[in-house]
C-alpha cells in the first residue's frame, strides 16, 4: 500500500488499476501549504487500486494506490 | 485626527494580515468585519473583530476565493470597502470590478491597473516603453516550445520559463541547458493554466548572484506617486521571500534615487493607484532590471513601516477613499528593519510541517514586533500557506537591528509542529548575513545546509 506521506489535498492521481509502476514512479500529487508533492511508489508492482480521486483530503498515512 | 476614512470595513483574508488590518482600522475607529473558511471558525481574526462570516468549506477555491460569497460578508456588514490584503482575491481585476459593480471600494489599484501589472509581460512591454529596462528575455508571450527553443538560444541558458500569470513562484521552471527546456515547458505550461487559468508563458534570462531590490509606493487619484523606500529581499526558499530589510546594502545615495524614479514612472505609466510594489532584480555590475508589479499590500510591508513611520494599511484605506498624498516624491527614513517569516516547515528541507501549534512565545522588547495570525492552540492548516507570523526587529543601524534580531530569534519559542525558527536563527548569526554577503540563491545554496536543531 502506498500512503501520503502529509496532510493536504489530492491535486493529480497519476496510476489506474492494472497499471505497472516502477520504483520511485510518482503515482500521486499532493498538495500540501500551497506545496506540490509528489509521492513516490517504494517499489515496482502493479496497481490493483486507486483509493483516492482529484479534490480528495488525506492524513498523512492515509492509503492512496494499493498495489498488488 | 482626521475621521476615519470609512465607516465599515470587510477585510477579506486570513491569518496576520486579518489582524493586521483589524489593527489599524479599530486604531480609525473604523468598525471591521472578518472572513473564514470552516477550517478557521476559531481563529483569532474571527474572535478579533466586529463579526465574521463564514465563506464556505477549507479549501481556498470554495471560501477565501469564492467571489460571491465574499461579497455577501461584505452586503450582510454593510461594508463601505473591501480590503484584500495579500494573496487570494487581492489582485484579481474581476473581484476589484465586481466589487465596484457592488458599490464597495475595493481597497487596492483600479481594475484597469491589476490587469496590466498582472500579465508579467504586459508589464514589461509597460515597463520598456517608460524606459524601464526588463530582465532580458522574450518579448510577449511564447507561441509554442519551437519558439521557446529558439528564444532560450539567442538568451543563453540557463533561462527561466514563467507563467505570464503566474506568482509566489508557481508556474516558474529554472531551466539549465536545451534538453530539459520540453519538460519544464509542460510543467509551466500545466501550472499557470492550473492555478491562474492561463497557460501562456515567457523567458526570461536567469542572471547569476542578482539580488532582489524592491521599491515601496504609494500613489494618489492625481496620479502622485511616492516612493517610501526600497526592501532587499534576496533570501528566498522555492522563490518565496524569508528574510527581508529596508535599507539594501548593495544600495547606495545614487542608485536609490534611480530606482526610485524608475518605479514612479513605471507606476506613473500603468496608472497605479494606493500602495504598490515594483521589484527589481540588481546584477552584481549595478544594472538592475524590472522583475514585476505586486499590485498589492506586501507581506514585508512593516519594515517600510518601522523606518518610515508610516501605516501602510492606514494609507491604502485613505488613498481608497479619495485622499491625497501630502508628501514629495519620497519620505525621509530613519535607522533600519529586518523581517524574519516564520513558516511550520521542516527548516532544512523547506517541506511543509501542517500540525497544531501547543506554545507559541513571542519575544518583546524595544525595537521588536511580532505579527502573527496564531498562537498556541491554533493550528497550521494543510489548505494554506505556511506562514505562522512574522518577526520584525528595528534599531538604529543595521548592526543593532540584526543584534536585537539574535537575541529576538533566540526567545521565540513555538512548539507543536516544525518551524523556519533554526534557520532563521543560523541566517541572523552567520557572517555573510552580517556582512551582506547573499543573492538571490543564497538560501538555498549555503544558508540551508547543516541546520542544527536547537
Amino acid at each position: 500500500m502506498i500512503r501520503s506521506t502529509m496532510a493536504g489535498t489530492v491535486v493529480e492521481v497519476r496510476v489506474a488499476p492494472g497499471d505497472r509502476v516502477k520504483e520511485g514512479q510518482e503515482v500521486v500529487i499532493l498538495d500540501s501549504m500551497k506545496m506540490q508533492l509528489p509521492v513516490p511508489s517504494p517499489v515496482a508492482g502493479a496497481v490493483k487500486a486507486v483509493r483516492v480521486s482529484a479534490g480528495d483530503f488525506v492524513n498523512e498515512g492515509d492509503p492512496l494506490v494499493e498495489l498488488e | 485626527m482626521a475621521p476615519p476614512p470609512f465607516r465599515r470595513l470587510l477585510v477579506a483574508n486570513r491569518g496576520e494580515i486579518a489582524l493586521r488590518v483589524i489593527r489599524t482600522s479599530r486604531r480609525l475607529g473604523i468598525e471591521v468585519a472578518s472572513v473564514h473558511s470552516e477550517a478557521d471558525a476559531k481563529a483569532r481574526w474571527v474572535a478579533e473583530a466586529d463579526a465574521s462570516y463564514l465563506l464556505g468549506p477549507p479549501p481556498a477555491a470554495r471560501s477565501y476565493l469564492a467571489v460571491d460569497a465574499v461579497l455577501d460578508a461584505a452586503r450582510r456588514f454593510g461594508a463601505q470597502a473591501v480590503h484584500p490584503g495579500y494573496g487570494f482575491l487581492s489582485e484579481r481585476a474581476s473581484f476589484a470590478r465586481a466589487c465596484e459593480e457592488a458599490n464597495l471600494v475595493f481597497v487596492g489599484p483600479p481594475p484597469e491597473a491589476l490587469e496590466r501589472s498582472g500579465s508579467k509581460t504586459a508589464a514589461r512591454e509597460a515597463a520598456r516603453e517608460a524606459g524601464v529596462a526588463g530582465v532580458p528575455g522574450s518579448i510577449g508571450t511564447l507561441r509554442d516550445l519551437e519558439t521557446a527553443r529558439a528564444e532560450a538560444r539567442r538568451l543563453g541558458y540557463p533561462v527561466l520559463l514563467k507563467a505570464d500569470a503566474g506568482g509566489g513562484g508557481i508556474g516558474l521552471e529554472e531551466v539549465a541547458e536545451e534538453s530539459a527546456l520540453e519538460r519544464a515547458w509542460n510543467a509551466a505550461t500545466s501550472r499557470g493554466k492550473a492555478y491562474f487559468g492561463d497557460g501562456a508563458v515567457y523567458l526570461e534570462k536567469r542572471l547569476e548572484r542578482a539580488r532582489h531590490v524592491e521599491v515601496q509606493l504609494l500613489a494618489d487619484a492625481r496620479g502622485a506617486v511616492t516612493a517610501l523606500g526600497e526592501r532587499e529581499c534576496s533570501l528566498q526558499r522555492r522563490r518565496q521571500k524569508v528574510v527581508e530589510e529596508t535599507p539594501s546594502v548593495a544600495v547606495d545615495a545614487p542608485l536609490r534615487s534611480r530606482l526610485f524614479a524608475a518605479a514612479r514612472a513605471l507606476a506613473r505609466a500603468i496608472g497605479y493607484r494606493n500602495a504598490g510594489t515594483v521589484e527589481f532584480l540588481l546584477a552584481p555590475d549595478g544594472a538592475f532590471h524590472f522583475l514585476e508589479v505586486n499590485a498589492r499590500l506586501q507581506v514585508e510591508h512593516p519594515v517600510t513601516e518601522e523606518t518610515t513611520g508610516l501605516d501602510l494599511v492606514e494609507w491604502q484605506l485613505r488613498l481608497a477613499a479619495g485622499e491625497r498624498l501630502p508628501f514629495d516624491e519620497t519620505v525621509p527614513a530613519r535607522g533600519h528593519s529586518i523581517e524574519f517569516r516564520v513558516y511550520a516547515e521542516d527548516p532544512e528541507t523547506f517541506l511543509p510541517a501542517p500540525g497544531p501549534l501547543t506554545a507559541v512565545d513571542l519575544p518583546r522588547g524595544e525595537g521588536v514586533r511580532c505579527d502573527f495570525g496564531f498562537g498556541a492552540g491554533d493550528s497550521m492548516a494543510p489548505f494554506y500557506d505556511p506562514m505562522i507570523g512574522k518577526l520584525i526587529v528595528s534599531g538604529p543601524t543595521r548592526e543593532a537591528a540584526l543584534d536585537r534580531a539574535r537575541r529576538a530569534l533566540a526567545d521565540a519559542r513555538i512548539e507543536g509542529t516544525k518551524t523556519n525558527l533554526p534557520l532563521l536563527r543560523r541566517i541572523a548569526s552567520s557572517e555573510a548575513f552580517a556582512a551582506g554577503d547573499f543573492a538571490v540563491d543564497s538560501l538555498e545554496r549555503s544558508f540551508a545546509g547543516s541546520v542544527r536543531t536547537p
